[in-house]
């Protein structure tokens, strides 16, 4: 569970159904234990109005405990940058009564949401729950390039190349961690590297 | 004393019936200067001056915010009200010096929406006047549907027809014309934000419905400037103060208190804004909550009470004012 630090800093709850018409949930690896909590207090008949888009990851775990559920659409996914276009299409096509369920690594999350917010969800109406990696989307504010997968402290921009602290600075817009060089008066001091978001 | 918001010396510049039970007023700046901005959705807060009595109504802008030059307001007759809209109807003239707050916006547009959709209920046209002129200035989407009892009081209607053409729907009760606001609610595409003016009733089903219906609370926006309602006077013991008044039957809790030389913080009147909410120190009796700020379980607890528009009835009351 993510810390709360400072006010920008991701707070992630727990899904819980809500009153709507369509519910759509995105999940990746073990965001998938989150849809089958969730469904052990839905109501009769909640799933025939969920869709369900997974990016299970290699080995394709918890694929057949989803399907179990018996969503109205069920979609597989091999990665989020793949199902971006259907995504949008399905939020251009919504109409009001569509709730959305995020559930997984913050990546995900975060990059979901970045997706609806553009499609004029507001962000405190969508249901979230954090599992598995701890793993953060980091932003280099120098040359703006994303890094994914980030676990270390300090951690290297796969872009400039520079030495970044990571900071719980978030952005909802860039769905990433701010990353500023951690050494900026003398490159020559190296501090040592931890491995810290599993 | 008002928060935040000082006062306007204005000159009423025109007064225009507008149907059987409607009239609009138009306020200039005495000075001759422009009125500060607005958005719309927002309120003025009207000093009445009527003898003895100073009556404190708020009423929507619903002129365009692009014009600043005058405001105008439009007031319903309530002849078994408290009296502060016959005293509009009767007593005020263009030329009469009054004093108004500056403008308070307790109702705004969501300007993330990706649509607006309005729904009106009678004299609750008013705020959507304003909003729909800033809207079509900026080219927004948007729809109102608007629901009043007769074509002839359907205040403004032609105004918005004329204006919006089809965004324009009107519903009549005396042709027995019905909002199907199920359908209307589940065929609005996503990022469309819903607002209500109207009676409580209508506010209440329309925010029942649309919870029901999947709509996030952050998407749906009501305002009802809820008038004091009259009741049976009370007393009142003000701890911090250290005075004892009483309420009259046609006096609000606040106006009592604020009678008694007590300035507690207020802008709308209308138990929406929350900013006149009091402590209950103790009591025993009765309250009458009307306002739209605590929550039902605020209301529970008998700890708080909205003094603009909430009544007591009982043996003791005490207020931390």
């Amino acid at each position: 569970m993510a810390a709360k630090s400072i006010i920008s800093r991701p707070v992630y709850g727990t899904l819980s159904p809500q009153p709507g018409k369509h519910h759509l949930f995105i999940a990746d690896a073990e965001g998938a234990l989150a849809i089958i909590d969730m469904a052990k207090t839905a109501p009769a008949g909640f799933f025939d109005g969920v869709e369900i888009v997974f990016i299970p990851g290699s080995g394709r775990k918890h694929v057949a405990a989803l399907e179990a559920l018996r969503p109205a659409q069920f979609h597989e996914a091999p990665s989020f940058a793949s199902l971006l276009p259907r995504l949008k299409q399905t939020l251009a096509n919504a109409h009001m009564g569509l709730r959305l369920y995020l559930a997984g690594t913050e990546g995900l999350i975060g990059q979901a949401m970045q997706v609806a917010l553009e499609a004029g969800i507001d962000h405190t109406s969508i249901q979230t729950e954090h599992r598995g990696s701890l793993a953060r989307r980091m932003q280099c504010v120098h040359c703006k390039g994303i890094t994914e997968n980030v676990t270390t402290q300090p951690a290297t921009c796969s872009h400039c190349g520079l030495l970044l602290l990571v900071r719980d600075h978030y952005s909802r817009r860039l769905a990433a961690f701010q990353g500023v060089c951690i050494n900026a008066e003398d490159r020559s001091e190296i501090p040592p590297m931890e491995e810290i978001f599993r | 004393m008002s928060t935040g918001t000082t006062k306007l010396d204005v000159v009423v510049s025109d007064v225009v019936p507008v149907n059987d039970l409607v009239t609009r007023f138009h306020f200039r700046r005495r000075d001759g200067e422009l009125l500060p901005t607005f958005s719309g959705g927002a309120h003025v807060v009207v000093e009445m001056r009527d003898g003895e009595r100073t009556r404190l109504n708020p009423y929507s802008l619903m002129g365009s915010p692009l014009n600043t030059s005058e405001y105008t307001i439009s007031v319903r007759r309530d002849d078994v009200g408290r009296g502060g809209s016959l005293f509009m109807h009767r007593s005020v003239k263009p030329g009469l010096e009054m004093v108004i707050s500056y403008p308070v916006n307790l109702f705004s547009l969501d300007l993330r929406a990706k649509k607006h959709l309005m729904l009106a209920g009678g004299i609750g046209i008013t705020p959507f006047m304003a909003q729909t002129a800033q809207l079509a200035a900026e080219g927004g989407n948007f729809e109102l549907h608007y629901t009043c009892r007769t074509a002839s009081l359907g205040t403004y209607a032609d105004v918005l027809r004329e204006r919006y053409d089809r965004r324009i729907r009107l519903y009549h009760d005396d042709r027995d014309e019905r909002i199907d606001l199920d359908r209307l609610l589940s065929s609005q595409p996503l990022g469309t934000h819903l607002y209500v003016c109207g009676p409580s009733g209508m506010i209440g089903w329309v925010r029942d419905r649309a919870a029901a219906l999947g709509w996030p609370s952050e998407t749906v926006h009501f305002e009802h400037f809820a008038a004091p309602q009259p009741g049976a006077p009370f007393d009142v013991t003000l701890a911090v103060t250290g005075k004892t008044i009483r309420v009259d039957e046609q006096q609000s809790l606040l106006e009592a208190i604020e009678a008694a030389g007590v300035d507690p913080p207020y802008l709308c009147r209308g138990g929406v804004c929350g900013q006149c909410e009091t402590n209950v120190i103790s009591h025993d009796g009765k309250f009458i909550h009307n306002d739209h700020w605590l929550s039902e379980e605020d209301h529970r607890s008998g700890c708080k009470i909205m003094p603009c528009v909430s009544r007591f009835e009982g043996r003791s009351l005490v207020l931390e004012r």
